[in-house]
């Protein structure tokens, strides 16, 4: 199939006039900054009908295959609805663990039949997803899992504790890593993935509070939960194979994701909008020397980032240490929003001493809210100490 | 508008073959032997390097083609200075490309055409500018008397003593001027070496006091003050390319000392307390080379957009303290082997010094993105 130049252009112009055009009015609740944080179900029922919408509109996983739900097209159209719901700045997909990972992993991996089943209902938000990887005393180690799967019959009976699961009390299938085999030599040989339904007798999953004082994800647990035994991906023994492959689609490593926003975009120039009429000394902020050169530092950063996607793409600018681009893009982004969202607060004088709530809050308490909302990215999907640790080990060989 | 807003970045045909040749070519010339072996060396650089890398034309890349050069613009010598930076290949290369540039933008003459032929040629050519430590200040005490005759000196002339042009900047009735000085013009004892931190590199002060122009090898032209600007911007962007390429390099030379050396029964490059500050290193690469190509997508032969200094700048501030990081780390994290002469972090730590200096430092380039990000 040959795309032209023209198809592009019209398909952009169709696209942003139906951002645009069908953009929803502010809701008068905050809503959710990232997939992460989807806390009340006046959030949920929002994000759910927008993205269903989206879907529907036919701009959501329009590269994934026609028979499940999908467009059928060039990956390339996507990528020009991201950019418009990015500029039009639309709410978020907010399924991105169906949309993002699991639906990726099942359209590469999956039976027909779990393509029939599964697909459409990620697309269309009627099936919310999890992830149920993490354990409360297993985290970054996430190979050492301990969450007990038992073959009986037809079934898998699970034992154990999953946490931080996203949307856990909202979701309808877990992609969840549980140990078939707690006796193998190496830890990660014993650990299976399955495409759990969560709505069976024995899983309870359980708000927890964040330090934004929203919630957006649970404790869950397991207790004697019966799953069909077709729930197995793969084979058992194969979990941490498959579990690193939804990792590659998480980090944005390996293509194949359905599309749209799982983040609001906040962007320096957000930022600097709301310094200009702040004052520091009695004079303009903007004026300040120090400030002033601290924001071009974070300029700078931002720019270095868009400036590395560009140059990641031209092979003769990256013969050094291939993929050092890509490989650290989770870790420069995520660090980077970090730092610019403390450096918004900090600015702000007295009045950066409010919260969300108070009427006198700047921006109603948006950067604040931000800032601690950026630590789930530094976190979640592997922490910034351990994306240097893979960085140091595979891009510059460094030892283990 | 997006502070960010230009983000244009590409890389041509003739930039990637240049970069491959460049790249083999120092490699070949300058291995870490080849440039200890010239740290005492007077000129301070292989002379049969300098031919054969004038032979394959690198010095007239960025001159236009009837004066012999190949018309290519100056953006496609940003590969070669980075690959001489990694290199540590030493001589007059950016220099002369620089002085050329100045001579070039600041419109055509008679003289000028002779140096810029030259400078293709092979002959080193150099600017003197600063007459103190600091690259803000633009009073100028070197003057040319209305009879043509100079007075006064220049510091910190980048390799004065092989230069056989050199591009004063200075005043001549009132108005900003260049004047064109061929070596054997200056005065006797006129050159004064400097002893630098960076021994692969040379500088001097020159006085020119006494010294008789023709008219004709004074240039004062409207344009003079634009191409002084872009002068200015373009050495910035060259010293970012050359401390960009001794960055990766520097890098690449700790992150072998961490795969061999072994203490506490384990290589050290399993700490995470060197380990990180290395991932640190390699992004601030990446930002600095991204900073650098950009800047080279925006150039051409007229005079600099706002964008391109805006990436100029940018490039330097960002590659001044990439430089800083790396060759300090490196020092530390070869403990006391890092502290010894002998260490090649040495080489790349005073290079840092020195290249931070070189048309402004970060705090300078920064100062002056402030204003055309957050006053416009
Ligand atoms: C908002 C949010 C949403 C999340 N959603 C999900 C979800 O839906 N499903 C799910 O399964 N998980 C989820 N997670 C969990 C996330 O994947 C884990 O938090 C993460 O893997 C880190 O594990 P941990 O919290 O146990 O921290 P730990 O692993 O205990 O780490 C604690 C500290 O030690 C550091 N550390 C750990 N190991 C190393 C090492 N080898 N080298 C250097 N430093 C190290 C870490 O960087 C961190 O600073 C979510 C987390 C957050 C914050």
């Amino acid at each position: 199939m040959s795309v032209s130049e023209q198809d592009l252009q019209d398909f952009r112009q169709e696209v942003s006039a139906w951002m645009r055009d069908n953009k929803p009015a502010d809701p008068g609740f905050l809503l959710p900054q990232s997939f992460m944080e989807v806390g009340t179900e006046q959030q949920l029922d929002f994000l759910r009908e927008w993205q269903h919408k989206v879907w529907q509109a036919g701009y959501l996983g329009m590269a994934w295959p026609k028979e499940y739900g999908g467009g059928g097209l060039s990956p390339i159209f996507q990528s020009i609805a991201d950019q418009e719901m990015r500029r039009h700045g639309v709410p978020i997909c907010f399924n991105v663990i169906g949309l993002g990972w699991a639906g990726p992993l099942i359209n590469d991996i999956g039976s027909d039949e779990q393509k029939a089943r599964y697909l459409k209902g990620i697309l269309s938000a009627e099936d919310i997803w999890c992830q149920g990887f993490s354990e409360p005393d297993h985290g970054s180690d996430l190979g050492s899992a301990q969450t007990r799967a038992v073959r009986e019959a037809d079934e898998y009976v699970i034992n154990g504790t999953k946490i931080w699961t996203t949307m856990g009390n909202y979701a309808r299938y877990m992609i969840l890593l549980a140990r078939t085999n707690p006796q193998t030599e190496r830890k990660y040989d014993g650990l299976s993935f399955f495409l759990a339904p969560m709505d069976v007798p024995g899983i309870d999953a359980v708000p927890i509070r964040k330090v934004t004082g929203e919630y957006g994800f649970t404790e869950t647990f397991f207790k004697d939960a019966r799953i069909p035994a077709e729930s197995l991906m793969g084979g058992e023994g194969q979990g941490w194979k498959i579990a690193m492959k939804t990792l590659q689609y998480e980090r944005g490593a390996e293509a194949g994701a359905a599309g749209g926003l799982a983040f609001e975009r906040i962007v320096i120039d957000d930022m600097i909008e709301q310094l200009r009429d702040m004052s520091r000394d009695g004079a303009p902020l903007l004026s300040d020397p120090v400030t002033r050169d601290h924001l071009v530092r974070l300029i700078m950063e931002e720019k270095s980032i868009a400036l590395g996607d560009k140059r990641a793409a031209i092979a003769p600018l990256t013969t050094d240490y291939p993929f050092s681009l890509q490989l650290s893009s989770k870790l420069r982004i995520t660090e980077y929003a970090r730092r610019m969202r403390q450096f918004a607060i900090a600015q702000q004088g007295a009045a950066g001493s409010l919260y969300v709530g108070d009427e006198q809050a700047r921006q109603g308490g948006f950067w604040q809210r931000a800032y601690f909302n950026s630590f789930s990215a530094t976190i979640g999907g592997g922490t910034s100490q351990v994306q240097a640790n893979i960085i140091a080990e595979h891009i510059l060989g460094l030892p283990k | 508008m997006s502070v960010i807003a230009n983000t244009k970045l590409s890389f041509d045909e003739d930039q990637a073959m240049i970069m491959e040749v460049a790249r083999e070519f120092c490699r070949n010339k300058s291995t870490m032997q080849a440039v200890r072996g010239l740290l005492d060396s007077a000129s301070g650089f292989d002379s049969n390097a300098w031919r054969e890398l004038a032979d394959l034309g690198w010095l007239g890349i960025a001159l236009p083609e009837q004066l012999g050069g190949s018309g290519l613009g100056v953006a496609h010598t940003v590969a070669i200075v980075e690959a001489m930076g990694r290199s540590m290949l030493s001589g007059p290369f950016v220099t002369s490309t620089l002085a050329a540039q100045l001579v070039l933008r600041a419109g055509s003459s008679a003289v000028g055409d002779r140096l810029l032929r030259d400078v293709i040629a092979g002959v080193p050519a150099t600017v003197a500018q600063l007459e103190s430590a600091d690259w803000g200040s633009d009073s100028c005490a070197c003057l040319i008397d209305d009879n043509g005759q100079l007075q006064g000196s220049k510091r910190f002339v980048a390799d004065a003593e092989v230069a056989g042009w050199l591009v004063l900047v200075s005043r001549y009735r009132g108005a900003p001027a260049l004047a064109l000085i061929q070596a054997e013009q200056l005065p006797p004892a006129a050159i004064k070496t400097h002893t630098l931190v960076d021994e692969t590199k040379r500088a001097a002060t020159i006085d020119f006091s006494g010294l008789q122009l023709a008219p004709e090898a004074i240039i004062s032209t409207e344009g003079l003050s634009a191409a002084l600007r872009d002068y200015a911007l373009l050495g910035a962007l060259l010293s970012a390319a050359e401390a960009t390429g001794s960055a990766a390099a520097c890098l690449d030379s700790t992150v072998e000392y961490l795969k061999t050396r072994k203490q506490f029964g384990k290589l050290i490059g399993s700490y995470q307390a060197l380990k990180h500050p290395c991932v640190d290193i390699l992004n601030a690469i990446d930002a600095s080379r991204s900073f650098l190509y950009h800047a080279a997508t925006l150039l051409g032969d007229e005079p600099l957009s706002r964008d391109a200094e805006i990436a100029c700048r940018m490039a330097k501030a960002q590659a001044s303290e990439t430089l800083l990081y790396a060759s300090d780390r490196a020092v530390q994290f070869h403990g006391a082997m890092g502290f010894t002469y002998d260490c090649d972090a040495q080489l790349y730590i005073r290079r840092a010094q020195w290249s931070q200096q070189q048309f402004g430092d970060a705090a300078h380039h920064r100062k002056r993105l402030a204003a055309l990000l957050l006053d416009e």
